[in-house]
């Protein structure tokens, strides 16, 4: 497709829908939100790119072949689970650490997150591999 | 805990695998002498647990692996566990060096040292396990790389084969064997063989006893190429020779052997036993002698003979007396020696002439004498002469047979006779006589070549001339844990003049008459071989094959709307047959409809009706567009009533979900096909009906699912522990990442595939249109 109006405003809207996705896949474990539906708006902005431009320039715009992301997101689900083992407990044992930042605030980082982002890898790989399929046909 | 040594040395192979490719690129000329130095440690090191294992002591270790299933990583050495891994060991060393020279400068020598170590961790695994299900896991590890070792020359398609038939009759068998062994384990109560064997009374009295020991002998027969399963092993001779000797003649087959020998204490001592373990045994002695007797094929012969030895074990452990176990373990350690030093010396005839054809072969001697006398001295132990190990082997055999009536004396007197004329096929026929012109002008064999050969064929003399080497720490200890109590054995060479030492002289006699005439033999037998089992093999192959393509012709129409209605027919004609019955009616009497009324607000009822609406606009209209936009407001309808009930997850999901079929519909519309009519009037109402039923039976189960609590519901847990557990707030996601973790990894799993699946349709189906 050729507009020159879509073609402008994907430049634009890319970046805010990959930072949404991002917000999203990131508040998700406190409030509506995660890993898959963060994916799903992921594909979805470069769904959008590739329907503005082609899927030429979406895969280059993506930078890697959207079937590694599957690998890559079950291998990182996967592997999350692996923290369990080497710390003495079952597999997939969700466990926490917490860091400090003076003047700032606390983050909590656990297990569930990095298998959440695998699950967020998966669902853009999956979503993004059918898409250009679809697109290349 | 306990010694870990143990662990390790069961182990050490499968890590030694991962670096033979890299030893046989960087130092191939050497790379047998390389890798043969771990089976060479792990011989010394089971040698040094001998005086220990004399004394009664046994090696264990056991740590946890998923207790609630009863499992664990447990393994337990005793005299048979030793005596096995010392043969598996033992003979390994020599067959790592023997494959360096067999396959010098193939590319693919590195892949065959390290399928072998493969082979010999899981063989070492077998034997030592103390858990059958981590035996299990190890025998079927056996049956993979016999598997990839047969078809090692993959492009030939015989080689391929050879390897699949054997791959699934041993693998049916496992499955049977993995049944037995689960039977077993709910008799006793335990999973452990060292718990089990202790328990034979209480196995033997269970009404489970028959199914477990027949669908366990299913598995040892299979494995150990007993009639009518035996087809598999002469087939097999496809692999390269080294393969051949290792797996298929000195160790693997022996695998169903090591079996029935270990659960002998548990499971022996009955008719069953008796007669199906002693009967299969002496049915497949003499069979596999009887088609040995026409065989041409050196490997091939000897394939045979070796079916014939596994019977004669089979059978002694059938019958299960003092003596029988005794000349088990005796004819099992000889066996190994004298056979393994034929498997290898007909490699290195096979290598250094080009041919294996007994009767292109002759006169060897002369340009192969390390050979020669290598084969010679193997070829008298297998015929039972004395000075030799064979020969103790043989007399005890005998002295079985003439203990127990004229029908088994006669049996194995039989077999004996046809193990006579094979040592002498191989040795006489192939290294004396006139030399003949062979492919290949034969010279000596490589020192990696004969050694094997030489040092089997050597311990077999050295052990046959004093035999107190080995009768109590090798045969005794091994003897007592098959038999259950501790036995003390004593070997000797001579036994004076006694009726068993006439029969075996008689036997070689008669046998070295038989060899005389063996060109007018085999033609007289030539027709008279035996193929039934392999033929009902290849018939049960071919209807399994009829069926799977029956059903997937009726199945897997390729149509989606077929797929779909078999689907979804199923779904509601199981769940609807289960609904249909008054008590759940009276259940659903229970619906409070007034009440369920009266909660229900006037924008939920809109939201219905518009759903409804727009099903019907989808179903009826004639303008794909018009489909299209009536299928997303039943979509985001639906996400609307999440929102409303109080899920706003999965509304965010099925928003973002509808929005990307706008957009995958956005890319296919302009290749779809123009919009027609295809289904006639009957199927519509054929399809509505289904429809209207499944729709119908989800009703009836969400109104029932409300009303019937079958558990306590485990929302609270959730709800409660979440944040204290878990960390987060969002009770959704927090189930999906952590809670049901196992789950969701299962499910975006299902996920890759589905996309892998999608794309292979999509891409690879046009490039081989094209």
């Amino acid at each position: 497709m050729n507009s020159l109006i879509l073609q402008t405003a994907v430049r634009y809207l890319l970046p805010l829908l990959l930072l949404f996705s991002l917000f999203v896949f990131i508040r998700g474990h406190n409030q509506p939100g995660g890993g898959f539906v963060g994916g799903l708006i992921a594909a979805a902005a470069y769904a959008l790119y590739t329907i503005a431009h082609d899927t030429r320039a979406a895969r280059q715009i993506l930078g890697v072949e959207p079937r590694v992301l599957i690998g890559l997101g079950l291998l990182l689900a996967l592997g999350s689970g692996v923290f369990g083992i080497v710390s003495g407990y079952p597999f997939m044992t969700g466990l926490w650490a917490m860091f400090e930042f003076p003047g700032w605030g606390k983050v909590e980082v656990g297990v569930p997150l990095f298998f959440d982002a695998g699950v967020y890898l998966v669902v853009l790989g999956v979503t993004l591999t059918i898409i250009f399929a679809l697109a290349e046909e | 805990m306990g010694d870990f040594v143990l662990v390790v040395a069961v182990l050490a192979g499968f890590v030694a695998a991962l670096i033979a490719p890299v030893l046989a690129r960087r130092w191939h000329h050497a790379a047998g002498w390389l890798v043969a130095l771990l089976p060479l440690a792990l011989t010394l090191y089971f040698a040094v647990q001998l005086p220990g294992i004399a004394r009664g002591d046994t090696l264990s270790f056991a740590a946890p692996w998923s207790a609630e299933l009863g499992l664990a990583f447990s393994f337990y050495a005793d005299g048979l566990g030793v005596l096995f891994a010392l043969l598996i060991s033992g003979i390994g060393t020599l067959i790592m060096i023997y494959a360096g020279g067999y396959l010098h400068g193939n590319p693919f020598l590195g892949r065959l040292h390290a399928w072998l170590l493969v082979f010999m961790a899981s063989m070492l695994g077998v034997v030592l396990a103390d858990n059958v299900m981590l035996l299990f896991v190890f025998w079927e590890l056996t049956s993979l790389s016999s598997y990839i070792l047969i078809g090692f020359e993959h492009e030939s398609e015989k080689a391929r084969a050879a390897a699949w038939q054997a791959m699934l009759v041993t693998g049916a068998g496992g499955l049977a064997m993995l049944a037995g062994l689960l039977l077993l384990g709910q008799v006793s109560g335990s999973l452990e063989l060292s718990t089990l064997l202790t328990q034979g009374d209480a196995l033997r009295a269970s009404p489970l006893y028959p199914a477990a020991v027949i669908l366990i002998l299913l598995g040892a027969f299979t494995k150990s190429a007993q009639c009518p399963f035996h087809f598999w092993l002469p087939n097999a001779m496809q692999a390269p020779t080294p393969v051949s000797a290792y797996l298929h003649s000195a160790t693997m087959v022996k695998a169903g052997v090591y079996l029935l020998a270990r659960l002998n204490p548990a499971l022996g001592g009955t008719a069953l036993w008796l007669y199906a373990v002693g009967g299969i045994g002496a049915v497949t002695m003499l069979l596999g002698g009887y088609l040995a007797l026409t065989q041409t094929d050196l490997k091939r012969l000897l394939a045979y003979s070796t079916v014939s030895a596994l019977g004669t074990l089979t059978m002694l452990i059938g019958l299960g007396t003092s003596l029988a176990l005794k000349a088990m373990i005796v004819f099992l350690l000889g066996h190994a020696l004298y056979k393994g030093a034929l498997f290898l010396v007909t490699g290195a005839v096979d290598h250094e002439t080009g041919t294996r054809d007994v009767t292109q072969l002759g006169g060897l001697a002369r340009a192969m004498p390390i050979t020669a006398i290598a084969a010679s001295i193997a070829a008298l132990a297998m015929a039972g002469v004395p000075p030799l190990f064979g020969f103790i082997a043989k007399e005890l055999l005998y002295e079985v047979g003439l203990g127990s009536g004229t029908w088994l004396a006669s049996a194995i007197i039989l077999g004996a006779l046809f193990t006579v004329f094979i040592a002498s096929v191989v040795a006489l026929g192939v290294f004396f006589g006139r030399a003949t012109h062979t492919p290949k002008h034969a010279h000596e064999a490589p020192v990696s070549m004969w050694l094997g050969p030489v040092v089997l064929a050597g311990l077999g003399l050295v052990i046959g001339i004093a035999p107190q080497s080995v009768s109590a720490t090798l045969v005794a200890p091994a003897v007592s844990a098959v038999s259950g109590k501790s036995v003390a054995v004593k070997l000797a060479l001579w036994h004076g003049i006694t009726p068993a030492f006439v029969l075996s002289l008689a036997t070689v006699v008669a046998g070295l008459g038989l060899f005389a005439v063996r060109a007018p033999l085999r033609a007289a037998l030539t027709h008279l071989g035996w193929s039934g089992a392999e033929k009902t093999y290849a018939l049960v192959l071919d209807g399994m094959n009829a069926l799977a393509r029956g059903q997937t012709r009726v199945l897997q129409s390729g149509y989606l709307r077929r797929y779909l209605i078999i689907i979804v027919f199923t779904t509601v004609t199981l769940v609807g047959l289960l609904l249909v019955n008054p008590h759940i009616w009276n259940q659903m009497s229970r619906v409070e409809w007034e009440a369920l009324w009266q909660e229900t607000h006037f924008y939920e009822v809109g939201l219905a009706v518009l759903i409804l609406l727009a099903t019907l606009v989808a179903t009826t209209t004639s303008s794909r567009l018009g489909a299209v936009a009536a299928l997303g407001i039943v979509g985001y309808g639906v996400s609307l009533i999440f929102l409303l009930f109080g899920a706003p997850d999965l509304a965010m999901t099925q928003f973002t979900i509808e929005s990307l079929s706008v957009l995958l519909f956005v890319l296919v519309f302009y290749h779809l096909p123009r919009f027609t009519q295809l289904s006639t009037r009957r199927e519509r109402w054929r399809d509505a009906v289904i429809a209207v039923l499944a729709g119908g039976v989800m009703t009836a189960l969400v109104l029932l699912a409300d009303l019937i609590q079958f558990q306590p519901s485990i929302s609270h847990y959730f709800i409660e522990n979440a944040l204290p557990l878990a960390h987060g707030r969002n009770v959704v996601n927090v189930i999906l990442v952590d809670f049901r973790g196992f789950d969701t990894l299962g499910e975006i799993t299902v996920l890759g595939i589905a996309g892998l699946g999608v794309y292979a349709l999509l891409k690879l189906g046009r490039e081989s249109r094209k």
